[in-house]
């Protein structure tokens, strides 16, 4: 059967162009891969290649035409064994009949489908009550953040042998936080695996374990470095899901402390909870407590998800009680009610917390009552309990130590504008880091974070006090 | 460093390896006619693509493997069941050599709700966890790492597999290359990276991009062996491939194979490869087509009568025409689709 040759496209954009020269005459043989013919357009030159074999039978468009439409017919192959002279070119009706058609409308349209939807259906219903996660009546005990991510890893590789940590002195120097203590002596270095100073290598190889079906936890060693290791995280761990039609996961868990320790400089001191949070296809949780850090962290290894575990160098050595239980977790995509109030909702995460809890307590002093939230995970945010707070309070604040700009404030703020407008008395505010990197003289490094006073201000400022 | 390392180190002249390289065993009946098969689908299917590219079916971006289809097919007869594949964006060869089926990577091209990744992936982005295929991978360099991911779980699992991990020569001077090779001698991970060496990353000439041109030894100062194979013969690839699957079974770690090879066409479909001569072009398909070698030697040694390959070839275009077919006309995907597998 004879087939037309069609005029190509260079780009998805091209939609004519010009044709050069031909490189086979009418009568030659062609055999696939053969360069039939060049195309030009003002921006390039291709060639046009042969996939069907036989005899070029008759050219269409001779060499020198401008402006030929994409798609066009510009030659016809006749098979082997058919009588090139007698070749109707219009006889192959269906071919030609769809070049013709692609050339006026461009490609040929694919099967008609709905209109996309706009937006993902979201809801966001008044939670539904639910059983406390601390049962009534369990022991408590206290330890140190510190000690419960410790805890959290250690249970989790006990009850699953394809759990393993993996970073910078993880393992033989028992972490340079402290965090990965004892581990190395109760799982070996197969489990707890110092690397050396790569993390785009290794940030990588844990996500390639991860696809084979392991669970990495991979420490950084602060999450300044894994600025090195972002391509990995964003563009292998997040989108590969997606990107498989679901068919490959990455259940890994990306943990360390982040944020501003004391006096480390610009560097070594940025927050960033607001640039994970951006990416669809990742989970980002930053737990304030020791409770929360366990149960969140055991949550983060069982997920089967790429998880951004954000920790905090000065929250580490901090001392909360944890609930002594076999098994304790706590869900992922859920805010915590810190304190309840009734005048105004502070919301905030982390380290932002001891600015929250600090500037409540001063609140309640002036009669007023502020209810906190710890948000505990930022993505997916638990939007449902910050708006079914701002249905009671009408006022906001929210408190990061982050920058301001696209910050997870500011995300906070979008969220209550589109969906609870009606609820809110007054502007909602920010408290935020400085517009600036993080200073090293004692002074500035001051300056450059948020303070107490500020909530307090910025609390007392939407209440109109 | 024992027999893989002895091996090759073919001197200067690299398309002329023939002469220095081991001396490369010959096929069997079965072996030729099958190599000759997968290839020739790939490289039908290739141009099918791009043509179909060519038509507006196909958009984005379109890296097609035509005259390196020897690498592929001749590495996947080293491995065996379990083995990992991962690759770059020039990916399709790849995939059907894992024995993909071609209209779900054809209508994948095409967008379309049957293509391998239900038409979210695209030409770079296809997978198939049935057939140890991981990929398909965008950014360059980066399933360098992830390869190396995925020989450290077969160690961890301390199973036998291998993982096949393929580079360009572009990607090849990229840091994260080197921070993998640190780890996996390190920790003597079963890893085969191939260096797929078609000599352009994208426009720019291995010459004028990289400071030390054999590939193979790239991996020295890790002490991991490398040896330069001749990529147009399917014979030598399948050869060294079964050389290096050993040395990583046997728990020897990491081993560097550079296939030497040529793509016909341009990076991607919008290249019109006006960096190099048409007679470098044309030299490379007249004396060392990949398909063309085993054809001649089937025809020479009278495994196979033209009639044979021909009958050969028409099944393979009915295949490829099936597959153009089914991804010209396959819906694309519910809108719906749109937010699903964000999150498991």
């Amino acid at each position: 059967m004879a087939t037309n040759v069609l005029m190509p496209a260079l780009s998805p954009t091209m939609e004519q162009g010009k044709l050069a020269k031909w490189l086979k005459k009418e009568g030659d043989a062609v055999r696939s891969g053969d360069i039939l013919a060049e195309i030009e357009t003002d921006k390039a030159t291709m060639e046009v290649e042969a996939i069907d074999e036989g005899t070029l039978a008759k050219i269409l468009v001779p060499e020198g035409s401008d402006n030929v439409a994409v798609n066009t017919p510009i030659a016809v192959i006749a098979a082997d064994g058919e009588d090139a002279s007698r070749l109707n070119v219009a006889s192959d009706a269906t071919q030609a009949a769809k070049g013709k058609d692609a050339a006026q409308k461009g490609a040929p349209p694919p099967p008609a489908v709905a209109t996309a939807a706009s937006v993902p259906a979201t809801v966001h219903a008044a939670p539904p009550p639910e059983a406390p996660e601390v049962p009534e009546g369990a022991v408590m005990e206290t330890m140190t953040v510190r000690e419960a991510l410790r805890d959290a890893m250690a249970e989790e590789m006990r009850r699953d042998e394809n759990v393993f940590v993996l970073g910078e002195e993880v393992a033989e120097y028992q972490g340079a936080y402290k965090v990965t203590q004892g581990l190395l002596q109760e799982f070996g270095a197969k489990r707890v695996v110092d690397t050396p100073i790569t993390e785009h290598g290794f940030a990588g190889l844990g996500v390639g374990a991860a696809m084979a079906g392991l669970r990495p936890i991979v420490e950084f060693m602060t999450f300044n470095f894994a600025m090195q290791a972002m391509d990995q995280i964003i563009n292998s761990a997040a989108k590969t899901h997606y990107m498989s039609g679901g068919q490959m996961s990455c259940p890994i868990v990306f943990r360390g402390p982040n944020g501003a320790a004391a006096r480390v400089a610009a560097q070594h001191s940025q927050d960033y909870a607001a640039w994970f949070s951006h990416v669809p296809g990742l989970k980002v949780v930053a737990p304030y407590t020791a409770a929360d850090a366990k149960g969140l962290l055991k949550s983060a290894i069982r997920d089967p998800n790429p998880v951004i575990f954000l920790e905090n160098e000065i929250l580490y050595g901090h001392t909360f009680e944890v609930p002594k239980l076999d098994d304790f977790l706590v869900p992922i995509g859920k805010a915590r009610i810190a304190r309840k109030g009734e005048h105004v909702t502070i919301v905030s995460f982390g380290i932002g917390m001891t600015y929250a809890l600090q500037a409540a307590a001063e609140l309640e002093k002036e009669g007023l009552d502020a209810e906190v939230v710890d948000l505990r995970t930022i993505r997916p945010m638990d939007s449902a309990t910050i708006i079914e707070s701002v249905k009671k309070t009408g006022r906001c604040v929210t408190v990061e130590e982050g920058w301001p700009q696209s910050g997870v404030g500011a995300e906070i703020v979008a969220r209550l504008m589109e969906e609870a407008f009606d609820y809110l008395d007054a502007p909602v505010m920010r408290v935020a880091g400085r517009d600036a990197p993080m200073p090293y003289a004692a002074n500035l490094e001051k300056l450059a974070l948020p303070s107490v006073a500020e909530v307090v201000a910025a609390a007392k400022a939407v209440c109109y006090r | 460093m024992a027999a893989a390392s002895s091996t090759a180190r073919a001197k200067a002249a690299p398309r002329k390896s023939s002469a220095s390289a081991p001396k490369i065993p010959a096929f069997t009946k079965d072996e030729e006619l099958a190599a000759y098969r997968e290839m020739l689908l790939i490289r039908r299917f290739e141009e099918k693509a791009g043509q179909m590219y060519g038509m507006g079916l196909i958009g984005g971006f379109c890296h097609l493997y035509i005259g390196q289809e020897a690498i592929a097919v001749g590495m996947r007869m080293a491995a065996k069941e379990g083995d990992q594949t991962i690759s770059s964006y020039r990916d399709h060869g790849h995939m059907l050599a894992c024995g993909m089926d071609p209209k779900a990577v054809m209508a994948e091209l095409t967008g379309r709700r049957g293509g391998a990744s239900k038409g979210k992936g695209g030409s770079m982005h296809m997978f198939s966890r049935a057939k140890g295929f991981f990929g398909g991978h965008g950014i360059v360099g980066a399933q360098v790492p992830l390869g190396t991911g995925l020989a450290f779980a077969d160690r961890y699992l301390g199973n036998d597999n291998v993982s096949f991990t393929y580079f360009g020569d572009g990607a090849a001077n990229q840091g994260q290359v080197y921070e993998s090779f640190n780890m996996a001698e390190l920790w003597k991970l079963p890893v085969i990276y191939v260096v797929e060496n078609n000599l352009y990353a994208m426009g720019t000439s291995v010459a004028r991009s990289s400071a030390l041109t054999d590939f193979s030894k790239r991996g020295q100062s890790f002490n991991i062996p490398g040896e330069q194979v001749d990529g147009m013969d399917v014979r030598a690839v399948k050869a060294a491939g079964d050389r290096a699957a050993q040395w990583c079974r046997a728990g020897n770690g990491p081993i560097i194979l550079e296939m030497q090879t040529y793509r016909y066409r341009g990076h991607s479909m919008s290249d019109p490869a006006k960096y190099r001569p048409k007679e470098e072009v044309q030299k490379m398909r007249e004396e060392h087509d990949p398909i063309e070698q085993v054809r001649a030697r089937l025809i020479a040694g009278k495994q196979a009568s033209e009639e044979e390959l021909k009958e050969i070839d028409a099944e393979i275009r009915k295949v490829v025409a099936e597959a153009a077919d089914f991804a010209s006309h396959d819906q694309e995907p519910d809108p719906a689709e749109l937010w699903t597998d964000v999150l498991l």
